[in-house]
């Protein structure tokens, strides 16, 4: 018995017969829960929610206050000595910088393109790493001797020397940190895709598909896939910051988005010759980069907590010791039924 | 016996990774129209007379394969050419010259993010969810979430600025070199140091302590307690290694991203060595710099997964049978 | 189970002609080697796995065959080759007179529907993360039979007729018990009506009140369906409740085969008599007055199997010629025509196998 016919009967008792088809609880929904149950991903999810909502509305705060984002201001915008303004004075909320443009925009700016790079970034980093992963796991043979060597290589590559070399044939621009990144996000997914594939490939429930006369594709993609969903999910959310502190760093090398576009990289990369005039040069830019990658990684962290309860046990057992010496009396045997329940859950 | 060939095996593995990486590079910057290559080689400040220098001095005219042949040839001697943009020095030197920084940027480096990585790891996995688990937790997640450059820049406006300007000139940006003392040496280099550990320390806290943490549960380990051995005993001789196979598996995958990291912290922090030579010779179009930070980088990587490898043959001896 | 007369000893079989249109399934001299890679770069094959070396057999429409043997004695992966799920190494596998034999899976994909396979593992057979309704409806899906809600109405009737309220076609394989997910097993193999199903220990991994249910459940279908069926066993009592006929393999190779009761009631090969006494009985008068066969010896690996007959090593009647030359397999005197051996010295009529064991072991009788 599992804890949704445990449940299911509770509430049955409760409410009196039930008819019609009963809908199992599937994986997500058990997922769902345990998530808005943590506090630090619910968290985590409404500051990302928060800084999204501040990308979307750059060029609105932009219009509203008439700063654009590459827009200098010498007269208003600069202090008397010639230097940028601290926040808070004419209108500027973050103060400005060496052109005097506005920092609180130019910050705002800088999270679209953050969040853009790392969102795209991951999205095709996963398509392909899961898609590459199935199919050598998949296959084996000669196809995966091959692709896994390619992938190790890829894991282990400096991204230094590629962004570098790409910087310098083709000129840095945003579509050079994209190929970059998502060349460096796809084969960390696909080798987790690949180990998880290579032993799902043996359960019985796979033979069962091939003995129907299933398609590869059709046993890769509805078979396999769904068991293979949970580590992507995580790894694909830990990915998101990644590639945002990629974007960042390249960006700060000058590999990356150019000035006068804003990227948290390249202001960061300016403040280098005025923060020590112009504390709010760095900190301001620096705290935005922080408080996104701590929030998707959090959020990350709650993601694979909420997907894997085992975790949980781990965790609820000790729970259990110190009610037990602090005298509730539970015994050991409800520490194992729990642990069992909480098992058969994973079906 | 099986220790030597499996050496063997992987030096000659990195010996084709190598080559395959020097040809890539090869083919990606000189495969093009011989004028183009040589006004690239050439530099931004170039004149034609530099230029057709260098198409003749380099053979640029002939054929392909002959080029190839000679660039092959000039490299295994460490000939990287002339750096036009630094007036004309041979690319070599400006390597020779440059090397011993980065070098003691990234030994100091690797040397603090091993030791401290691990050890909090350890740590916190045999007190875990002890006060001490708990704060190391969250500066695991702090350091995790910080980009390097970002860490150095914050440490340069909170320790170094205010150091500095209180008249406590130990911590210095640049680099002063280990010939003129210590002291010096290390107060250049602290800041960096901390910075390219800090990042990296965080990751691999958080790896040892999962790592152990799983190899404490499992039922060897509770036969090794069983049998009244101490605890101490338990996880230094017996848990630590099984728990470091995978954190060193995980360091040969991490050369690529100290490579990254070095070249961040050097353009940081000042100090002149190798990446910061590269950044500048990128700003600059100076491509034989590039070419021979890309194959020297190339080499680095090779060179540390083989002594990772070894590292892990000697930690789990079924991987020398393979 | 069916209307199948065993014979009398002697008496002559209804032809083979007449019975050749009942021939489902004919297996001729399947032999089924897995390498063994040794070390180095290359991975050279040292050694082969002799998995199943040279086994014959027929299936025929509407009856049970069962397949008995110890673990590793190849009847697993025998039958994974007769599903197509393994490459024979060579042989020929024939269905319907059909030659199916390693067949690439488009031209193998019109006989996937008449032959169904039912697993051991009620637990790693069915896909956790997929509802049940869609893990039935997947025969349906895969060949084109029926969509949408005609698919969803097939599928509910199969539950229905396997003893599954349809109602729960919504659920996960989690929230049924190991004799549920049995059924589920079991209406998937249905869906597309098949000609046979090769059921592999579909029983042995269940409590033994449920066995008792799932295999009733087979008989009633085979009755409603003319199903045909190979059924893969370690356990003799289950084989002879269920079978028409029966094969004992041993290590790759039939030792005997032939319609239950002679085999049951008249073992002629020493291993299979063996295997009889050492299966529990009921009555304890009758479980007293059994003598024990206790063989001697390890079991032999696939890799390196002993010359001559393969069971001469643990065997308590083996003499010289066992260990130099391979038997046939061929009626022995006294037998029905389908009742075959592979054995120089069969047990006689009457013999004590259980004494000359003991004789062996060097014990006193």
């Amino acid at each position: 018995m599992s804890i949704t016919e445990l449940e299911f009967q509770a509430t049955a008792a409760q409410t009196g017969t039930v008819t019609g088809a009963i809908e199992g609880r599937s994986q997500w929904q058990l997922t769902w829960r345990r998530l808005r149950h943590d506090k630090m991903a619910v968290a985590s999810m409404i500051v990302i929610i928060v800084i999204a909502i501040l990308a979307i509305l750059a060029p609105v705060f932009a219009a509203l206050t008439h700063h654009g984002q590459a827009q200098v201001f010498p007269n208003t915008g600069l202090s008397a000595s010639g230097g940028p303004l601290s926040p808070g004075s004419h209108g500027f909320l973050f103060g400005t910088d060496e052109l005097g443009r506005d920092l609180f925009i130019r910050v705002l700016y800088g999270a679209r393109i953050s969040l853009f790079v790392g969102l795209s970034t991951t999205a095709m980093a996963t398509v392909a790493g899961v898609s590459i992963g199935l199919v050598t796991g998949f296959f084996g043979g000669w196809v995966d001797a091959v692709l896994a060597r390619f992938i190790d290589t890829v894991l282990a590559f400096p991204f230094v020397v590629l962004a570098l070399s790409l910087a310098v044939v083709f000129g840095p621009s945003l579509t050079i940190v994209i190929a970059v990144i998502t060349f460096f996000s796809w084969a960390g997914i696909s080798r987790v895709v690949r180990g998880q594939a290579l032993s799902i490939k043996e359960k019985e429930y796979i033979e069962a598909a091939r003995s129907l006369g299933a398609s590869p594709w059709r046993i890769m993609f509805v078979d396999m896939l769904p068991n293979l969903i949970a580590p992507v999910l995580v790894l694909a959310t830990l990915s998101i910051p990644a590639a945002i502190v990629f974007e960042a760093t390249l960006s700060f090398l000058g590999l990356g988005i150019q000035p006068p576009v804003a990227s948290w990289g390249n202001i960061l990369s300016d403040a280098q010759s005025y923060y020590q005039i112009a504390w709010w040069y760095l900190v301001f830019p620096a705290a935005a980069l922080l408080i996104t990658t701590l929030a998707f990684n959090l959020l990350g962290d709650g993601v694979r907590d909420a997907l894997d309860p085992r975790t949980e046990r781990i965790f609820a057992a000790g729970r259990r010791r110190k009610r037990r010496m602090a005298g509730t009396g539970t015994t050991q045997i409800d520490d194992m039924v729990a642990s069992i329940l909480a098992d058969s859950e994973e079906g | 016996m099986a220790m030597t060939r499996f050496l063997i095996r992987r030096i000659l593995t990195g010996i084709v990774v190598l080559w395959i990486v020097t040809t890539a590079t090869f083919f990606l910057f000189f495969a093009r129209n011989p004028t183009i290559v040589a006004r690239s080689l050439a530099g931004r400040a170039a004149t034609a007379a530099i230029i057709a220098e260098v198409t003749r001095n380099l053979g640029l005219n002939q054929p392909i394969m002959v080029q190839y042949w000679h660039f092959l040839t000039r490299i295994v001697h460490f000939n990287f050419g002339l750096s036009y943009y630094f007036g004309r020095i041979p690319v070599d030197s400006i390597l020779a010259r440059d090397l011993p920084r980065t070098a003691s940027v990234v030994v100091g480096g690797v040397v603090l993010w091993l030791v401290v990585g691990i050890s909090v790891g350890i740590l916190s996995a045999t007190k875990a969810r002890s006060v001490f688990d708990r704060v190391s937790t969250v500066g695991v997640l702090a350091g995790i979430s910080m980009p390097t450059f970002v860490l150095g820049e914050l440490l340069l406006l909170f320790i170094y600025v205010p150091l500095n300007e209180h008249g406590f000139t130990w911590v210095n940006t640049g680099y002063v070199g280990l010939s003129q003392g210590i002291g010096p040496w290390t107060g250049t280099m602290i800041l960096p140091w901390v910075t390219l550990a800090t990042v990296q320390a965080a990751v691999y806290t958080r790896l040892s302590r999962g790592t152990l943490l799983d190899t404490l549960g499992e039922d060897y380990i509770r036969t090794a307690r069983a049998k009244g051995l101490t605890e101490r005993r338990v996880v230094y001789r017996h848990a630590v290694r099984a728990a470091l196979t995978p954190v060193v598996s995980q360091l040969g995958i991490d050369v690529g991203a100290l490579l990254g990291g070095v070249v961040v912290v050097e353009t940081v922090f000042g100090i002149g060595g190798l990446g910061q030579d590269a950044i500048t010779a990128v700003y600059n179009g100076d491509l034989p710099t590039i070419i021979a930070f890309v194959i020297l980088a190339s080499t680095f990587v090779v060179v540390a997964n083989i002594i990772v490898d070894m590292m892990y043959a000697v930690l789990d001896p079924r991987v020398r049978i393979t | 189970m069916s209307a199948f007369v065993d014979p009398e000893p002697g008496q002559s079989m209804i032809t083979d002609s007449l019975l050749a249109d009942d021939v489902l399934v004919q297996v001729d001299n399947l032999v089924k080697h897995f390498p063994v890679k040794g070390g180095g770069l290359i991975g050279r094959t040292v050694a082969q796995v002799k998995a199943v070396d040279g086994v014959s057999l027929t299936v025929r429409r509407g009856q049970t065959l069962g397949l008995v043997g110890e673990t590793g004695c190849g009847k697993s992966t025998l039958a994974r080759c007769i599903a197509g799920l393994i490459p024979a190494t060579s042989g020929t596998i024939t269905f319907e007179g059909h030659n199916i034999t390693n067949l690439p899976r488009r031209k193998m994909q019109p006989f996937r529907r008449e032959i169904q396979m039912i697993f051991q593992d009620p637990y790693g057979s069915l896909n956790p993360r997929r509802r049940v309704g869609s893990i039935i409806g997947d025969p349906f899906t895969i060949h084109g039979t029926a969509t949408g809600a005609a698919r969803k109405k097939a599928v509910q009737e199969l539950m229905e007729r396997v003893g599954l309220n349809p109602e729960h076609f919504n659920r996960y394989p989690a929230e049924f018990s190991g004799g549920q997910r049995q059924r589920i097993g079991v209406a998937r193999a249905l869906a597309l009506r098949p000609k046979l199903i090769i059921c592999d220990e579909p029983v042995s991994a269940l409590d033994v009140s449920i066995q008792a249910q799932v295999l009733n459940l087979l008989a009633d279908l085979q009755d409603d369906f003319g199903l045909a069926y190979l059924f893969i066993a370690h356990d003799l009592e289950v084989v002879r409740h269920v079978s028409d006929s029966v094969i004992v393999m041993y290590l790759g190779r039939v030792a005997e085969s032939g319609p239950k009761q002679p085999v049951y009631e008249t073992p002629r090969h020493p291993y299979t008599a063996a295997l009889l006494s050492a299966a529990p009985a009921a009555d304890p008068e009758a479980a007293a007055a059994r003598h024990r066969i206790i063989l001697t010896g390890d079991v032999p690996s696939p890799i390196n199997p002993p010359s001559g007959c393969r069971f001469h090593p643990r065997c308590p009647k083996a003499q010289d010629l066992c260990g130099t030359e391979e038997p046939a397999l061929e009626v022995k005197v006294g037998d029905v025509e389908t009742h075959l051996t592979a054995c120089h010295y069969p047990v006689q009529t009457g013999e004590n196998l259980a004494d000359a064991a003991r004789a062996v072991r060097g014990e006193a009788s």
